[in-house]
């Protein structure tokens, strides 16, 4: 779908929210306060950067995405729908008894890349398949999204040095750095910081970004790489239930889902 | 007199040779681990089709799904005890259930470490990989069945375990047999009682049997080289023909090849004299892999002595 300009891209981050918010409700379940977190990231990369789409999805060079928080899978199946991967009403079945589209992505759904879910995989296996794309000298990216506490997995770590001493400046990281976790502030629980001095003394080339300012994200995003042979990584400064005002950087709303009052009050925000 | 031939992990590592001579999707990845491999051979004729990354199991594997899912046949190359230990979560989540055809190769297992001590030791493998949905679990016996390994393997489209040890092995089979994988084969004909055996064992329990005719017992002996999935006509046609079965394993007594038969028999409704021969549920003693094996008696004289009380 061609987007003309950012306020229809907007248009979308506030519909692909009431479509999280719908998705969560009707299944009296799912990961509420990530999936607004990310959900700009992934407007931006499905709609503005990433060569993907369902026509295109078998082809070797296609862009890959892996999301390393799988928990925030409502926002990459709401994306997903709107991109034409499978109809909306699929996800009515969100949840529910023998559907696939269950609480962490996996690849019986279509537009899916891997199964993710247990914290601390997407970037290995992102950082494998970039290393294949350099082998091949293909020119597709490959882009993850991880979230700040799964920062804590020591995998990542082991992978962030794969990235950097096989030089994949075909790999994007993006870090959904909302500052909470599922106890309680990250700097409490376990502190990341000074994380952007730690990747880049990992060898990765590291910009800032608002994680909700999509012209912003369009700019950074489609810049890669940012320094020839190195890895990119993207700290997003995001909110927490980025779009509902009492959700907004509670991290009690990490998997709590709005009852009736609570919805519609969220819906009465998310307008155009 | 059976041949004393190589050890089943070097001939891994030659046949990974000549698969990457016709196939440069060929890939070996490796965590520090291509001298134990005996995979310099390969990353010097083959540079770009070695895959480096340090003492790091579990991203070894997750690079690995990544790796083929990008479309690359990639083997990889890690001490068992650390391959399914470290990195399980990986093997569950990134391979399995993602469902990404990598070859996961477990060298120096069982005891072969032996002296190591058990951190060293994977005798828990076998166990843990059958608890995984969409995982071909092999163990080969000898060459024969090391080289069919590896072919299975490098055409599987889904994903595959191989586990290999590190001595040199005797030929089995003659040049007439069959590999297929979830297929035992019968490395001696026999109705007394049955060895059903894997890996590195199969030739005691062959040497057993040896022992056991010189007394006038009859054993069969059966190379269960796929444990998963397991050939379970093979193990009810061993206890309608042979008064017994004895299971022999480089492994823990919990959750190997010995449960694997003993649950099949009885879904099957039989009940048959049967005894697990494997590495007890104790503080393993250390030594080397046949010190160790020959201490539990896993051993020509100790499998005989074994099946003259069963």
């Amino acid at each position: 779908m061609a987007l003309d300009d950012i306020s229809n891209l907007e248009k979308k981050s506030v519909e692909y929210r009431r479509r999280i918010l719908k998705c969560i409700k009707k299944a009296n379940t799912g990961h509420t306060a990530g999936s607004l977190s990310c959900v700009d990231i992934l407007n931006v990369l499905y709609n503005r950067i990433m060569n993907v789409s369902p026509e295109n999805f078998r082809e070797s060079d296609r862009d890959r995405y892996i999301q390393s928080k799988g928990h925030s899978v409502e926002a990459l199946f709401v994306v997903l729908s709107d991109r034409g991967f499978f109809p909306e009403s699929d996800l009515d079945t969100f949840s529910k008894f023998q559907s696939h589209y269950v609480g962490h992505p996996t690849r019986k759904v279509n537009g899916i890349e891997h199964n993710t879910g247990a914290l601390g995989h997407g970037l290995s296996v992102s950082a494998g398949i970039a290393l294949a794309g350099k082998m091949d000298g293909a020119d597709y990216n490959v882009y993850t999204l991880l979230g700040d506490g799964e920062l804590a997995e020591g995998s990542n770590w082991e992978a962030f040095m794969t990235a950097s001493h096989y030089n994949l400046d075909n790999l994007l990281a993006i870090v959904d750095y909302n500052k909470l976790q599922i106890t309680g502030p990250v700097q409490e629980v376990y502190n990341l910081e000074p994380f952007r001095d730690r990747m880049e003394s990992f060898g990765w080339e590291v910009r800032e970004v608002d994680g909700h300012n999509l012209a912003e994200m369009e700019k950074v995003f489609s810049r890669i790489p940012f320094n020839k042979e190195k890895p990119n990584l993207v700290i997003a400064h995001t909110i927490k239930g980025k779009g509902v005002s009492f959700m907004e950087d509670n991290y009690k709303w990490h998997h709590k889902v709005p009852n009736d009052k609570e919805y519609d009050q969220a819906l009465n925000e998310l307008v155009l | 007199m059976l041949i004393e031939e190589k050890a089943n992990q070097n001939v891994f590592s030659e046949s990974l040779i000549g698969l990457a001579e016709n196939d440069p999707e060929v890939i070996v990845a490796t965590s520090d681990s291509r001298g134990s491999g005996k995979l310099i051979p390969f990353a010097e004729t083959y540079p770009k089709q070695i895959v480096e990354v340090g003492i790091a199991e579990q991203n070894l594997v997750g690079i690995s799904a990544g790796l083929a899912s990008a479309g690359k046949k990639v083997f990889v190359v890690s001490p068992s005890c650390f391959l399914t230990a470290r990195s399980l979560e990986q093997v569950k989540n990134d391979v399995a259930y993602s469902d990404h055809p990598v070859k996961l190769v477990g060298i120096s297992a069982g005891v072969s470490y032996g002296a190591l001590g058990s951190t060293h030791h994977s005798i828990h493998d076998l166990a843990v990989l059958r608890a995984i949905n969409n995982l071909t679990i092999i163990v080969p016996a000898d060459n024969f069945e090391t080289r069919e390994a590896v072919k299975y393997a490098y055409r599987s489209k889904e994903p595959v375990y191989i586990r290999l040890g590190k001595k040199p092995m005797y030929t089995l089979h003659s040049e007439h047999s069959r590999f297929e994988i979830g297929k035992a084969i019968t490395v001696k004909k026999g109705n007394d009682l049955a060895f059903i055996a894997t890996g590195e064992t199969v030739y005691r329990a062959y040497q057993a049997a040896q022992l056991l005719n010189q007394e006038g017992i009859h054993a069969r002996v059966i190379s269960m080289h796929t444990i998963k999935p397991l050939d379970k006509e093979a193990i009810v046609k061993a206890a309608k023909e042979c008064s017994s079965i004895i299971t022999v394993e480089e492994h823990f007594v919990h959750g190997g090849l010995g449960e694997a038969c003993a649950g099949c028999l009885m879904e099957a409704g039989y009940s048959i004299s049967f005894k697990i021969a494997g590495i007890p549920d104790e503080y393993t003693v250390t030594g080397s892999q046949d010190e160790i094996l020959s201490n539990y008696g896993i051993s020509g004289e100790g499998l005989r002595d074994m099946a003259k009380k069963y």
